[in-house]
């Protein structure tokens, strides 16, 4: 299925395919502007008279599980990222469908990792055709190589979620893997030797998909609690040995930076929050499980001290330095998206005030309203930002996939959204003219700290103003650029890509906002 | 070709090497220049890595060679570097640098300026002299001593060389700590070209050490045409030296400062070095006492546990009580704690800022006697409280 290419220039200036794998696209129209219309789609209606009535819907394995569900070829398999690179069900899964001889399936994970590097051969070998979701490593350069047969689509959080909520994607069979479970699919994500925290991720999937399978090593006698995942939506459930590596699913701790440059970029959001005001009773913040993000919470948590200040809530991803807060009670409560470490994992098991929270609450931009816009402020990393302030999250500056969009497009909304980057890295500088791929527009950024200086766009004259007379180190954009092009010798080359698209950026809205192009 | 020439490399290089290159340079006797480029950063300096590579090699009048090139995201003046040595180390490039471009120098270095931290930077590492200024403290030490191995002299000179003329330290006093002598010696013919603020001498212990030194900066400088000043700071790491401590502190005008090395210190009496530091309470005072009589600083040593910053801040504050004004730090994470200890409190500031108001008021008044409320200051007082007020203005405290 190779589309006839055809590209449409969209309202960020960037050429984009009019089509990918075989459906129609919207060109991204601008923040705000594309209006959705019609329906939310549905799964089938069934019937309790087709379920057990004892609840117990367990099936020997997953290839009796997929052949009940009726898999055959073409069909959309979905899976996710919850136990993160540790997980083995989406790969269970998908070698259980080469067993059943289907072909062309399209894998749907709500992230893909390294671990998952064996989807490599599912794809040579025809199951898989193409994969919409984050890739990186092995499958990044698979990708980018021009290898994969479909084009990849890269969503964000909650854009996975538009996207199955507004039919742009139909989940045939849904793959859930559960820390917890009982017999009628009730699944939880916070016990259990895999525990994982949260299962928000799978909550769409569970809502739309037409089957939904849940794949668990620690199975519960009925009922188990919290149902983070509703049996009423699961169809079969399988149990296994191991759905993951526990080591590689949550790390014991999760480690600051030790980089003084880095604690310098921490230290600088920190104060720049609190010289902002944005630092006050009753605030909100998010802010990741990179190095960066992790001292940044440790900084602001002995200013808070020191002011005497408490949030009313902070989003996760959450790690021990959040739980601190909650337990040191300068925040009431932790809304939690996805748990990275031993201690994150805990207090969600046994603390109401740490809450798990979906893609749905969060970051789905079709919905009446998310959490994510009601943030104050929100602290993320960038592989690229410009000039502009667009930011670059998914490609190398060379063009190669490197990350998934996360929540980051999502977190865009906030209140006061802050790029915590350092100005080069190795040689590479990290500010350039224009983005190799845009990921998110610069009128929705606000501030980009570096170990150079903070750079305000100058759009927010409300927070230019704020911390005007402060003693930070404010500094046009353009002047730390000029500073690192001195230092690294000059502006780098324009990386070459080919001019065969092998990727798209989705925008919030499912438009699409920028093309990924083959390398190499 | 000279007749001495082989194959050489230098640099390093591989998976967990950064902002380093490694180079090997094969002289050849025709055939122009072979040059094979291997960079991290290809997508995006690869040109430029290419073009400088050849231009380096032109600079130093090689003609026929292979240059096998491996990049880490080196920086320019690295890269520059790193050939140089090379080339030096194959017999090639007799008598010639290849400098990279000359920034701005800082303005010159005073005498008794603040030098409450001095953050040392390993002569051979390039990775963390780019952003050492960002940290702030007061100096930054480019190390080509006990940091450097001995087989790697050569190419620490040479980067420390390139990264005195290319690397902006901001308000950092620019320090070089050179060999033990007579290395020393040609540490200096390549270092003092390019104006640092300050020559650490280690393991000082007679004055004729520091004479040595002062007159081969005296000739470099008429040499090479530099005016602005270079200051010593003899660094005291024996019993001798100790006991030779009032002697060397007099040595030179360019002496500013005397600091104390109490590794090697405790090492030659033969005990051990403590977090109290009670084994070099005696040579630590006497270096307070030598420095003192002269009128130049007093520096103290480093302290070794980067992880116990408690520790660090109660060496600090028994340091500044004793007389010393600072001491080294092996990581940015030390200078914010080493400034504060250092640092007089809010308390000592305010006191002396009356005192000198009033003795500014009593001067108004012609009077010869300053008094504060019904206290008579004796004319020491009044010049404690001047120094400590005009310290605390450097320090942006006052």
């Amino acid at each position: 299925m190779t589309d006839k290419l055809e590209l449409a220039q969209n309202a960020a200036g960037r050429q984009v395919p009019a089509m990918v794998n075989g459906k129609p696209q919207i060109p991204y129209l601008g923040v705000g502007k594309y209006q959705p219309r019609g329906r939310k789609q549905a799964p089938p209606i069934r019937s309790n008279k087709d379920y057990p009535e004892n609840g117990d819907k367990r099936v020997p394995d997953l290839e009796t599980a997929l052949r009940n569900c009726g898999l055959r070829d073409g069909m959309v398999i979905s899976s996710h990222h919850h136990l993160r690179d540790g997980d083995k069900v989406a790969l269970m899964a998908l070698e259980a469908a080469a067993k059943i001889g289907v072909k062309d399936l399209m894998w749907f994970p709500s992230a893909s990792f390294p671990s998952q590097k064996g989807a490599i051969d599912l794809l040579e070998r025809g199951v898989i055709h193409h994969i919409e979701g984050s890739m990186n490593g092995p499958l990044g350069d698979y990708c980018t190589q021009g290898k994969m047969r479909g084009m990849g689509v890269l969503r964000s959080h909650g854009g996975r979620w538009q996207a199955i909520q507004d039919a742009d994607v139909h989940i045939d069979v849904a793959v859930i893997a559960a820390p917890t479970a009982d017999a009628f699919g009730n699944a939880d994500g916070s016990h259990g030797k895999s525990a994982c925290g949260s299962l928000g991720f799978a909550l769409a999937d569970s809502t739309y998909a037409d089957h939904v399978i849940v794949v668990t090593d620690s199975l519960v006698p009925f009922p188990c609690v919290p149902w983070q995942i509703q049996g009423n939506n699961v169809d079969y459930v399988v149990e296994v040995d191991s759905i993951g590596d526990p080591a590689k699913i949550v790390s014991g701790t999760t480690q600051i930076t030790r980089s003084p440059d880095r604690l310098r970029i921490a230290e600088l959001v920190a104060r720049f929050l609190r010289e902002a005001g944005i630092m006050r009773n009753g605030f909100s913040f998010q802010a990741g499980a990179g190095g960066i993000a992790l001292a940044f919470v440790q900084y602001l948590k002995a200013m808070m001290k020191e002011d005497g200040v408490k949030a009313r809530f902070v989003r996760g991803g959450s790690t021990k330095y959040l739980v601190e807060l909650l337990n040191e009670g300068l925040t009431d409560y932790i809304l939690d998206g996805q748990t990275f470490d031993l201690d994150g994992v805990r207090s969600m098991a046994n603390d109401p005030r740490h809450v798990a929270s979906s893609p749905f609450t969060s970051y789905n931009y079709h919905g009446k309203g998310n959490f994510a816009s009601m943030v104050d402020a929100v602290v993320l990393g960038a592989t690229e930002v410009d000039i502009d302030f667009n930011g670059n999250v998914v490609t190398h500056s060379d063009g190669r996939l490197l990350h998934g969009i996360g929540g980051w497009q999502n977190c865009l909304a906030s209140g006061c959204t802050i790029l915590a980057v350092p100005s080069f890295r190795d040689r590479i500088p990290v500010i350039v003219d224009e983005v190799t791929t845009l990921t998110g527009p610069g009128e929705l950024i606000d501030v980009i700290a570096t170990e150079r200086g903070i750079a305000i766009n100058p759009l927010r004259k409300d927070l230019i103003d704020a911390v005007k007379g402060s003693s930070l180190p404010i500094r046009p954009l353009e002047d730390i650029k000029a500073e690192v092009e001195q230092i690294c010798g000059g502006k780098p080359q324009r990386p070459k890509h080919g001019d065969r698209p092998v990727a798209v950026v989705k925008w919030v809205d499912g438009t699409v906002l920028d093309t990924v192009w083959q390398v190499g | 070709m000279s007749a001495a020439a082989k194959s050489a490399e230098a640099g390093h290089h591989g998976k967990e090497i950064r902002s380093d290159i490694h180079v090997t340079v094969e002289p050849r006797d025709r055939g122009g220049l072979d040059v094979v480029l291997d960079s991290r950063v290809s997508p995006y300096y690869g040109d430029a890595i290419q073009a400088q590579v050849r231009q380096v090699l032109e600079t130093l009048a090689i003609k026929h060679a292979r240059v096998v090139v491996h990049d880490e995201g080196a920086l320019p003046y690295v890269i520059a570097a790193r050939i140089e040595t090379a080339a030096r180390r194959a017999g090639l490039a007799v008598g010639q640098k290849s400098l990279p471009d000359q920034r701005p120098l800082p303005a010159p270095s005073a005498r008794d300026r603040l030098r409450r931290s001095r953050l040392y930077l390993p002569g051979t590492e390039p990775k963390y002299a780019i952003n050492a200024a960002l940290h702030e403290p007061d100096a930054i030490i480019l190390d080509l001593e006990d940091s450097v191995h001995h087989a790697q002299k050569d190419a620490a000179r040479i980067l420390v060389r390139n990264t005195l003329r290319a690397v902006d330290f901001g308000h950092c006093e620019r320090m070089v700590r050179i060999n033990q002598l007579p290395l020393g010696l040609e540490d200096l013919a390549e270092i003092i070209p390019e104006s640092p603020d300050l020559i650490l001498i280690p393991k000082t212990e007679t004055p004729a050490q520091v004479g040595e030194v002062d007159r081969m900066i005296s000739e470099l400088k008429t040499r090479h045409n530099i005016t602005r000043p270079i200051w010593l700071m003899p660094i005291l790491e024996s019993a001798l030296g100790i006991e030779n401590a009032a002697a060397i502190a007099s040595t030179s005008e360019n002496i500013c400062a005397l600091t104390i090395g109490l590794e090697d210190y405790t090492a030659d009496l033969g005990v051990v070095k403590t977090p109290e530091g009670a084994e070099s309470l005696y040579a630590r005072t006497r270096l307070v006492n030598a420095a003192k009589a002269v009128g130049i600083q007093a520096i103290d040593s480093v302290f070794g546990d980067v992880g116990d910053m408690d520790g660090l801040r109660r060496w600090g504050q028994n340091s500044r009580a004793m007389g010393f004004e600072g001491m080294g730090c092996i990581h940015p994470s030390q200078i914010r704690v080493i400034h504060e200890a250092f640092s007089p409190s809010q308390a000592e500031i305010e006191k002396a800022q009356k005192i000198v108001a009033a003795f500014e008021e009593a001067q108004q008044r012609g009077l010869g006697v300053v008094s504060l409320g019904s206290k008579m200051i004796d004319p020491p007082v009044v010049q404690r409280a001047l120094k400590l007020v005009a310290r605390a203005k450097q320090m942006g405290k006052a």
